[in-house]
């Protein structure tokens, strides 16, 4: 048996790969380079060995707060670029590599050049803001002094075409009426007229009669054009206002107010004449400002088009120069302040790529001294590396999603990519349901290379990772489908005629009496003359549990065996002897018996019950089983099985914790020193107390331990078996639910003759399946084959306490990272 | 309503609850204080600071930085947290978090106000204010001659009209005037959130009656110690002090008639509480008690946050945060003006 096992190829896949520790003595001068050129190759995992260091202390701190300082400019020009609306469609310009030095010296000109641009078109905007504001409060207030005097002499008409009428004011010229103003102004009403935010127009009225004791007249219309805020870019509602009052101190007060408001407030002759005259300067000096600010932007627009068909690569050179200085931050100098001295985790195959590296490197910066790369031991376990592709990266996360493997573990992954779909279809059985999957797994593989580009949303990104995994979701639900014979709860006679038919052609009594097998069983699935039968649930659910119960007991074996390959590779025989032999003989003889008997129930047609078979196992296993009996010997055959059980329980919980023990005491007796052990000698004898080789052994704690995992055990082996029930129970819901869809929506609005009801009856049957049947009913039996596979599967024999392998890698960069 | 707040507290204040607890984590340790004592210059505590919550703050400033720059970056962490929190509450706990800026907000009206009695810019005078404490109309505060004309014109529309009650006269504005402005409007604030606070009962009033306590306390004491040597009357100075908390009604009696710091001393230790903090401070010396005081709120503070279904953490924690500010700026100028073996004199520690 050994040598079988010993002879079987090794398995490469379940296993991580084989990593080593290595030690990098490089040159001050190639540093640089060599720490790049590892960051492209993206193999090397370097580990901090300046922890106890903060962040300033450390010897490349001032490049990266130079870096940190470039990425800050970038970010200003990204941020002026898009609040330019220049961004355009990102365009690979190849341009000549440049220096960092050099590109500091260019962002920092950029930078300058683009604040004084800023600054000066702001300077220019708020002059012509000004400029604007004025033309308008001209314009309105105007309007009001105008309706306001001719208020006035109508009131003065009146009166005095009442007290005086001697002819002197009731043929007022126009000239003198012109003048008016003027002796309004000399009666002591003056005015002041602005501009203000339409947002702050009700506070400052009311502020305004406050002050005033309510002796003003405000009067108020909404400017007609939006003025640009300079700060911040934005087009503001703006009202003008005049007031009119009375009073020198008044007038201190208002423009008191006026300022703390940040209403500006503008002189407004007025005379007329002069108003036009003001108004047409003020025309002219706007065009000639609105030139020279298009002028200014279209200057600024160039300059930030300069800057944007670099923009991209900049910011990519820079997170790239950061990268390796804070790398170059967790190396160490050595005793001669020439080298430094980093160490770090590879995986062995890529030994060479990285010596290769390395030497490129020494040969790039023409460096005296080649870079040593040595492997050395170290204390920790290494970190787990799977290699994985587009298509098992999906399945390698939603195991390492319940914890990463342990070093070298077998990573159950590997099965996982098969079980998982399967366990879902199980679940998800409707070849129709199973379709419309593939189609949307097909969509989003199909647009692969478009989208894994883009950036997608959480939960479409969630969907485009796990486009494989819904692939062979759907695939294998579109099998199970055609097993349960359901499409969309409808069964079809595909592989033939159905094996049964009714006793007459009227088919009157097909529910009372039943059908009569004519042919053959049905060749493929379930017969579709199943369907609508009196008998149809009770069959469906015998099979389906039935199989659910095999299927969980087969994946349960599995865990168990690939308990043994880990013991196995690990070479730790206690484990074997002490854990898998029993836990194996368990299972077997209480659950295996069980899926022994359902196939041979299967087989022959026999009508035993096998729940009473089972429990009368336990409660009277001397008892005749009589009708209940399979097959020959099956009682002497229970008895064995049910010892062999009991022995197995004390089998698992008591040799293990006394033979560590024993172990441990040969190991330490009789010297006063602890062994200098290396870690992988102390791998090879215990893995299970790799991590605390250095420390006391302590029994009780390793018997509790082994305590706590036998009774796991022994309860698991029942709750589980039970847990993998859930197979049955969401596929008989899935299919109970879409045939209620189909009958009591679809087939139900069809039965009228009215095609609004049958519109209405199609749209909430699409509805319904889209939503409830391919969304919540696929995420349920989701998250149930997770479970499966993370509980009832993992726990016999995935430690799954390792950590991953994360190289120092450029590719890994996102812009996330600024 | 005592003892019951775990039935119905979360319905409307679990959320902010856990919100302003993960904020309250956020706050720098004293790894963090550590290592910014042993900043070289203030590019090195921005780059610290950037890896703590204050990090999107400060990422975009360019250097040289200034003192100015780190705080007025900090207090807008500050204000965004206080806001969002503002924008989740819901009543009785919006009213709450809106007491908690009163104070700045008196703070920021004695500051216009003196401001513009020394003939300040107004523009310049508001970079100063603290953000929390801005309120619609506060540049018009330059208008306002005397006391009258402020409240009818300005503080009419704020929270702050009810506490002017007291100190509405026709004087004109002097320092004098409006530094007893300033404690009478306190005493006024912090005697409506007592009263609010016990409104609102449990946990909240019994937690917050105790803060608050020792705020005013120490508002007497401070009142008492700057007063000795002015023309403040015995009388007037006993109107200043809040009519609540551990030292009233005898305490006020005694600090009232205090000439001295020894007898602000004699008359503080009669209180277990604050013989503590005296106990810390050598005779005659008042420079210290600042501190003392802060450190001994810190701890009060801090306490707030081990009971769970109350306001009064929204209190403490952007109290703790007002704190850290402080600190930072401490630790900042010290780093600026290469002092930096004064660092540990005004920092208080917050863990």
């Amino acid at each position: 048996m050994a040598q079988f096992i010993d002879n079987i190829p090794s398995m490469d896949l379940m296993r991580s790969e084989k990593m080593t520790f290595a030690q990098l003595i490089i040159p001050v001068e190639s540093a640089h380079r060599a720490v790049s050129y590892l960051g492209e190759l993206g193999l090397f995992q370097f580990r901090d060995l300046n922890e106890n260091k903060s962040p300033f202390q450390r010897t490349f701190i001032n490049q990266v707060k130079r870096c940190a300082e470039m990425s800050r400019k970038l970010r200003f020009f990204k941020d002026q670029i898009s609040k330019a609306g220049l961004m355009s469609s990102p365009h690979s310009v190849l341009q000549p590599d440049i220096e960092l030095e050099e590109l500091e010296y260019q962002l920092a000109e950029h930078e300058h050049e683009l604040i004084e641009l800023n600054s000066n078109s702001e300077k220019l905007r708020q002059s012509y803001n000004e400029l604007l504001e004025f033309k308008i409060v001209l314009q309105k207030a105007f309007g009001f002094l105008a309706s306001n005097h001719s208020h006035e002499f109508s009131e003065r008409e009146l009166e005095e075409n009442v007290y005086l009428n001697d002819g002197y004011f009731d043929t007022a010229s126009p000239l003198e009426k012109e003048l008016k103003p003027g002796s309004s102004y000399q009666s002591g009403l003056r005015f002041i007229s602005g501009m203000i935010c339409k947002s702050k127009v009700l506070r400052f009225e009311r502020m305004l009669f406050r002050a005033t004791r309510g002796n003003m007249l405000f009067n108020q219309a909404a400017a007609d054009e939006l003025i640009e805020d300079p700060v911040s870019n934005e087009k503001i509602e703006k009202t003008v206002f005049v007031v009119f009052f009375s009073g020198e101190q008044a007038r201190t007060k208002i423009l008191k107010i006026c300022e703390s408001f940040g209403a500006n407030c503008y002189p407004v002759p007025e005379d007329i004449s002069k108003q036009r005259q003001i108004s047409g300067e003020v025309s002219t000096r706007l065009s000639d400002l609105e030139t020279t600010l298009d002028a200014g932007i279209r200057h600024r627009n160039k300059a930030l088009a300069s800057v944007e068909c670099h923009l991209a690569k900049w910011m990519n050179m820079v997170r790239r120069e950061k990268a390796v200085y804070d790398t170059l931050n967790m190396l160490n100098f050595d005793v001669t302040k020439k080298c430094l001295v980093g160490e770090g985790w590879c995986p062995v195959f890529a030994k060479l790529q990285i010596q290769e590296a390395l030497q490129r490197a020494t040969l790039d910066s023409s460096s005296q001294v080649g870079i040593i790369f040595h492997p050395m031991d170290a204390a920790e376990s290494p970190p787990t590396y799977f290699r994985t592709n587009r298509f098992t990266s999906a399945y390698q996360e939603i195991v390492d999603a319940y914890g990463v493997a342990r070093y070298e573990e077998a990573n159950p992954a590997v099965y996982t990519v098969i079980t998982f779909p399967f366990l879902f279809a199980v679940m998800f059985g409707d070849w129709g349901h199973g379709i419309c999957l593939l189609l949307g797994a097909l969509v989003l593989i199909a647009r692969e290379s478009r989208l894994s580009k883009e950036r997608l949303g959480s939960f479409m990104e969630m969907l485009f990772g796990g486009r494989y995994v819904l692939l062979l979701m759907s695939l294998f639900s579109i099998y199970c489908g055609l097993i349960y014979n359901e499409f969309f709860s409808v069964p079809f006679h595909i592989f033939g005629k159905s094996a049964y038919s009714c006793r007459d052609a009227s088919c009157r009594d097909a529910h009372t009496a039943g059908l009569v097998k004519l042919r053959d069983p049905y060749p493929f699935g379930v017969d579709p003359s199943w369907r609508g039968s009196r008998s149809e649930l009770a069959f469906l659910n015998s099979l389906k549990m039935k199989m659910s119960i095999l299927l969980g007991v087969a994946q349960m074996n599995l865990g168990i065996i690939l308990s043994y390959f880990n013991a196995h590779y690990f070479s730790s025989s206690v484990d074997i002897r002490y854990q898998f032999v029993p836990q194996m003989i368990f299972l077997n003889s209480l659950f295996g018996y069980l899926s022994l008997l359902i196939v041979i129930k299967w087989c022959n047609g026999s009508q035993a019950d096998l729940y009473h078979v089972m429990i009368y196992m336990f409660l009277s296993p001397t008892d005749n089983l009589g009708e209940n009996q399979l097959f020959r010997g099956q009682r002497p055959l229970q008895i064995v099985l049910l010892l062999l059980a009991l022995i197995a329980v004390p089998w698992m919980l008591f040799p293990k914790p006394f033979i560590l023990k024993k172990l441990h005491h040969e190991r330490f007796q009789g010297r006063t020193y602890g062994m200098l052990t290396t870690s992988e000698m102390d791998l090879e004898e215990e893995p299970d107390s790799a991590r605390q080789h250095d420390e006391e052994f302590n029994f009780s704690e390793v018997f509790v331990h082994q305590m706590i995992h036998s009774i796991e055990f022994v309860l698991g082996a029942v709750s589980n078996t039970a847990s993998y029930l859930r197979l049955w129970a969401l596929s008989l819901a899935h299919s109970e639910l879409s045939t209620v869809f189909y009958e009591k929506v679809l087939v139900l609005a069809w039965g009228y003759d009215n095609l609004v009801i049958r519109l209405v009856g199609l749209a909430v049957f699409a509805f319904a399946t889209a939503f409830i049947l391919l969304m919540m009913e696929t995420l349920s039996a989701f998250l149930h084959a997770l479970r499966l596979h993370w509980v009832e599967f993992q726990n016999k024999f995935y430690h799954g306490d390792g950590y991953k392998f994360r190289p120092f890698s450029f590719a890994s960069l996102t812009e996330d990272d600024d | 309503m005592y003892g019951f707040e775990a039935l119905t507290f979360n319905i409307h204040g679990g959320y902010l609850e856990a919100i302003v607890r993960g904020h309250r984590g956020g706050l720098l340790t004293a790894a963090d204080y550590n290592n910014l004592c042993q900043c070289e210059n203030l590019d090195d505590i921005k780059m610290h600071l950037s890896a703590t919550e204050y990090g999107p703050y400060l990422q975009n400033e360019p250097s040289p930085l200034h003192t100015t720059t780190i705080v007025e970056k900090c207090t807008l962490k500050l204000v965004d947290d206080y806001k969002h929190m503002l924008c989740q509450a819901t009543e009785p706990l919006s009213t709450f978090l809106e007491y908690i800026t009163y104070g700045h907000m008196i703070d920021n009206v004695v500051l216009i106000v003196t401001g513009t009695l020394h003939e300040r810019d107004v523009q310049e005078l508001l970079e100063k204010c603290h953000p929390l404490g801005m309120f619609d109309s506060i540049a018009t505060l330059a208008v306002a001659q005397n006391m009258r004309e402020l409240y009818r014109l300005v503080l009419v529309d704020t929270p702050l009209a009810p506490y002017f009650s007291e100190c509405i006269t026709s004087d004109d504005l002097d320092d004098m005037n409006i530094e007893i402005m300033r404690n009478t409007l306190y005493k006024a604030y912090l005697e409506d959130f007592y009263r609010f606070c016990q409104k609102l009962g449990g946990a909240t009033a019994e937690i917050m009656s105790d803060l608050l306590a020792f705020e005013a306390d120490r508002r007497a004491v401070n009142i008492t110690i700057n007063s000795i040597g002015t023309e403040l009357t015995r009388d007037d100075r006993r109107k200043l002090y809040s009519n609540f908390g551990l030292l009233y009604p005898y305490g006020h009696e005694e600090l009232a008639v205090c000439e001295d710091i020894d007898q602000v001393r004699a008359a503080m230790e009669k209180y277990p509480p604050y013989q503590s903090i005296f106990a810390k401070l050598s005779y005659g010396e008042s420079q210290m008690l600042d501190k003392a005081f802060y450190e001994e709120e810190v701890k009060r503070l801090c306490l707030a946050f081990e009971q769970q279904f109350h306001y009064a953490v929204f209190f403490a924690y952007m109290r703790l945060r007002e704190q850290e500010i402080r600190n930072l700026m401490w630790i900042s100028e010290c780093v600026a003006q290469n002092q930096k073996s004064r660092v540990h004199d005004s920092v208080v520690f917050i863990f």
